[in-house]
């Protein structure tokens, strides 16, 4: 984008993005393609393939431009045409066997007590340094889950998608969503664990 | 209330959206035992650790190249129909 110029308005884009305005996709390439390359890299962890993504993206978004309610925003309707495009190329993938999540879970005495005994999380000494470590770990975690436990935690808790849009992103009821959800939550916490029980020791 | 019936709550419970009718019993055995209530202080924390694991992965520009590759996909695509 030139400087200088002023910045369209958010009227303006639709209105550019219904009618096909190359202009108006350029805008939107530069301000939003960022986030979209963001989220589809987070998704399939490969460079090229979030790269080969976005591209997918803005050219279905391009294709489906009529179906764009202006009562939304552009930049969540692309996003959404961003995690839909990686979704797609990760179905795609050779599918491995996944391995269990079973282990990282919490156990239960037969008397439905927890059987272990957990310890507290400390707030670490030095905040900023510790936070851009702990950010780490924990892309770490999540990337070491199984994937179909990965995807769903990513919409949910990241993408900061509903059970629902989840759902029907997935292709699964919204109740796999949830106890999915649930089970990637209780196996990070168990990774994370480590990283966080005296953190300041 | 057990200890694993209370975890089966817990997307409820993080999400606001706590059945009533088990809302007594879940805060009453959440007061009276210190491992759920450890358990689920580090589930809020994961949840809350997710959301900002990413916050400074957003890179500040597309490159360069992507950008033209898109524009060109796009006029591609505009032409083609």
């Amino acid at each position: 984008m030139e400087s200088g110029a002023p910045a369209p308005t958010d009227a303006e884009l639709v209105d550019g993005l219904r009618a096909g305005d190359p202009r108006t996709f350029e805008i939107l390439v530069r301000n939003e393609g960022p986030r979209m390359l963001s989220v589809t890299r987070r998704i399939l962890k490969d460079d090229d393939e979030a790269r080969e993504a976005v591209q997918e993206a803005f050219v279905s978004a391009f294709r489906a431009r009529s179906q764009f309610h202006a009562d939304s925003r552009i930049s969540t309707w692309l996003h959404r045409i961003a995690v839909n495009a990686a979704l797609s190329r990760l179905r795609s993938r050779r599918r491995r066997p996944e391995d269990s999540l079973d282990d990282l879970l919490p156990r239960f005495m037969p008397n439905g007590h927890h059987v272990e005994h957990f310890t507290s999380w400390t707030e670490p000494a030095d905040v900023t340094i510790s936070r851009k470590e702990t950010s780490q770990q924990v892309r770490q975690a999540i990337d070491s889950l199984p994937e179909t436990f990965r995807t769903v935690l990513m919409l949910r808790d990241i993408e900061g998608l509903s059970s629902q849009e989840t759902a029907s992103m997935l292709n699964i009821t919204p109740n796999a969503v949830k106890l999915r959800l649930h089970r990637a939550r209780m196996a990070l916490r168990t990774l994370l664990a480590p990283h966080l029980q005296g953190a300041s020791a | 209330m057990t200890c694993r019936e209370l975890s089966d709550f817990l997307t409820d419970y993080v999400a606001g959206e706590l059945p009533a009718e088990v809302s007594a019993e879940f805060n009453g055995h959440l007061t009276r035992c210190p491992e759920c209530h450890l358990f689920v202080e580090q589930y809020r924390v994961t949840i809350h650790l997710c959301c900002e694991a990413y916050d400074d992965t957003v890179p500040p520009t597309l490159p360069e190249d992507l950008v033209h590759a898109i524009l060109a996909s796009l006029a591609k695509t505009a032409i083609d129909g």
